[in-house]
């Protein structure tokens, strides 16, 4: 109990180590009773190491971990009980139809023949399912693929959902979708423990995120929280032609309230503590015939903080990740 | 009752969807015929080597109709990943690897009756003990199937789990009594021969059918449940420590 608030999941100084390569070092976190916590971090950061060390799945090498405070490194089937499992890769059974595959999870956690059926149908009204309900899951598309992973995820009313990357890969009409009902779900008292690699994703749904890189976190707050620190900050991105590389040292003479950025050959990021004049900027850049072609406000977001505190540039996180297939 | 309602539902889905497809069934029927067949034409077409070669022919059914099965129930789904969702799920690891196996138990009993079947067309099965020859089949069902568990889970691709069945499998055929006396072995191969449960399933059948069996009943009984036991708990290790990372 922290500040009122019962803690649904609570882990301390856990290490796992795969040979010599240490995926998580010695983390510590707690997930309150109805939050979604995010668990944002690039590929290979720990994400999935954590959840299955998390579900029983992996034993750690030290540490210790509660959910609804019993022990999850001894009694790990007792914690499977109360919590569901949406893994990053749509596991179910391709020959099975949807419906049968949410009819044997259900069976997995003892549930009635004729209570399981009735579930089955109700996730498959909601996860809008029905009309593939009969088809073999083999069949099924990557985005109906997630969605009956997540509906066999919460075929026994779990308190706490842990769901892995439950949007990649999959088109943004499903992906929107999903989180519509993760929404829902968040709303109805799930504790909702999510790992992603989607930064919006991350801002729009949860309560709190942690930052974790190579296997430990950084940061752990809520996102008005995170975000606040750079919400007074003032941010340009400038798109021009090349050769603004040899114009840096110029540029911070002649702007010395400014910080320049050169992200890459052809884009500028300005930062300043006031509002930035962007006339003087594409004057001086012109006057050096370098044309510039746009001028973007950055607003605060969460991807800004993200990257301030890791120096991991954001794109090639979500390009990395994509080359994966998905997986952490 | 939660558990078994698990239980039941994995085994009712392994043979669903493994066991009661048409290869398998056709696997079941065909080898068991093949080798009948086979070793009746070696014997020179005589009628009554049909009852000689029919303890050997059902314990190779048995044998090869339940590891060949559990590359897939196990090792493939272990593969594919789908095996992560039993591990995940509130079950005993126990159960759910006898729920794994039940059905490639079942598998291998009833591949049993296949050449029994063949051979009541033949021979007069009258003398036959029963009462021996149910547990001997029951017997060498489960360790059949555990060693093939214990196989399934100490590798990670099917094709591993074949090549590595098919290491233990052929020379059972010649080392465990089945068609050649143990006796008539070298001497240098004859301790490999008891270290081999199919040995002690063979010599129950050979009781059973033949009414030749050189070791007592109850010892066979005791070494193939201890056989049993010990190929069980080696796998549930194996899975303990390969599986949940």
């Amino acid at each position: 109990m922290k500040n009122g608030k019962h803690t649904a999941i609570k882990v301390r100084k856990i290490t796992k180590s795969f040979d010599q390569v240490k995926a998580v070092n010695g983390i510590d976190f707690d997930v309150y009773t109805g939050e979604l916590f995010g668990f944002l971090g690039p590929n290979g950061a720990g994400k999935t190491t954590t959840i299955n060390m998390l579900t029983g799945l992996a034993r750690p090498d030290s540490g210790n971990i509660y959910v609804n405070d019993i022990d999850c490194i001894r009694n790990p089937k007792t914690v499977q009980h109360l919590i569901g499992i949406v893994p990053d890769d749509s596991n179910l059974y391709p020959e099975l139809s949807g419906f049968q595959n949410l009819c044997f999870c259900a069976s997995l956690y003892g549930i009635k023949k004729i209570e399981r059926e009735v579930r089955a149908r109700e996730l498959l009204e909601i996860f809008d399912l029905v009309k593939a309900a009969d088809r073999k899951f083999g069949g099924y598309s990557k985005g109906m693929k997630r969605k009956l992973t997540i509906a066999a995820g919460i075929i026994h009313h779990p308190s706490i959902l842990f769901l892995d990357e439950p949007t990649t890969g999959i088109d943004v009409m499903s992906a929107r979708q999903l989180r519509l009902i993760i929404s829902e779900l968040h709303k109805k008292g799930t504790t909702i423990f999510l790992t992603t690699h989607y930064i919006e994703e991350a801002e729009r749904l949860c309560d709190r995120i942690a930052f974790i890189v190579s296997g430990k976190i950084i940061r752990i707050d809520s996102v008005p929280n995170l975000i606040q620190p750079i919400k007074s900050r003032h941010t340009l991105k400038i798109i021009c032609a090349p050769g603004i590389t040899k114009l840096k040292k110029a540029m911070e003479d002649n702007f010395p309230s400014m910080k320049i950025i050169i992200q890459e050959e052809g884009v500028l990021r300005i930062e300043a503590s006031k509002p930035i004049p962007v006339g003087p900027l594409i004057r001086f850049l012109e006057d050096r015939h370098i044309d510039v072609f746009e001028a973007l406000r950055i607003k605060p977001s969460l991807e800004e903080v993200f990257v301030d505190i890791t120096g991991i540039k954001i794109d090639s996180m979500k390009n990395e990740k994509e080359k994966s297939g998905g997986t952490s | 009752m939660k558990t078994f309602t698990a239980f039941w539902n994995i085994l009712k889905k392994d043979f669903k969807t493994y066991y009661l497809k048409p290869p398998n069934i056709s696997w079941g029927i065909i080898f068991p015929l093949a080798w009948t067949g086979m070793f009746f034409i070696k014997s020179g077409n005589n009628i009554e080597s049909v009852q000689s070669i029919l303890p050997g022919v059902v314990a190779l059914s048995i044998l090869f109709g339940t590891t060949s099965l559990l590359s897939v129930t196990v090792t493939f789904e272990k593969k594919n990943r789908s095996f992560d969702r039993l591990l995940l799920a509130p079950i005993p690891l126990e159960v759910l690897m006898l729920a794994k196996t039940s059905g490639a138990i079942i598998f291998g009993i009833i591949n049993s009756f296949v050449p029994i079947i063949m051979a009541a067309f033949f021979i007069d099965m009258s003398h036959v003990a029963w009462f021996v020859f149910i547990p001997a089949v029951i017997l060498i069902a489960v360790v059949s199937t555990f060693l093939g568990l214990f196989i399934a889970v100490a590798v990670n691709e099917v094709f591993e789990a074949q090549t590595f069945s098919n290491f233990f499998r052929f020379p059972m055929i010649f080392l465990c009594g089945l068609f050649f006396p143990i006796s008539s072995l070298p001497f240098f191969l004859k301790p490999i021969s008891y270290l081999l449960p199919l040995t002690y399933g063979a010599d129950m059948l050979h009781g059973a059918i033949l009414g030749k069996n050189s070791i007592s009943v109850g010892i066979n009984i005791i070494v193939l449940l201890f056989f049993c036991t010990l190929l069980f708990f080696l796998s549930l290790r194996n899975v303990r420590k390969k599986w949940i990372l």
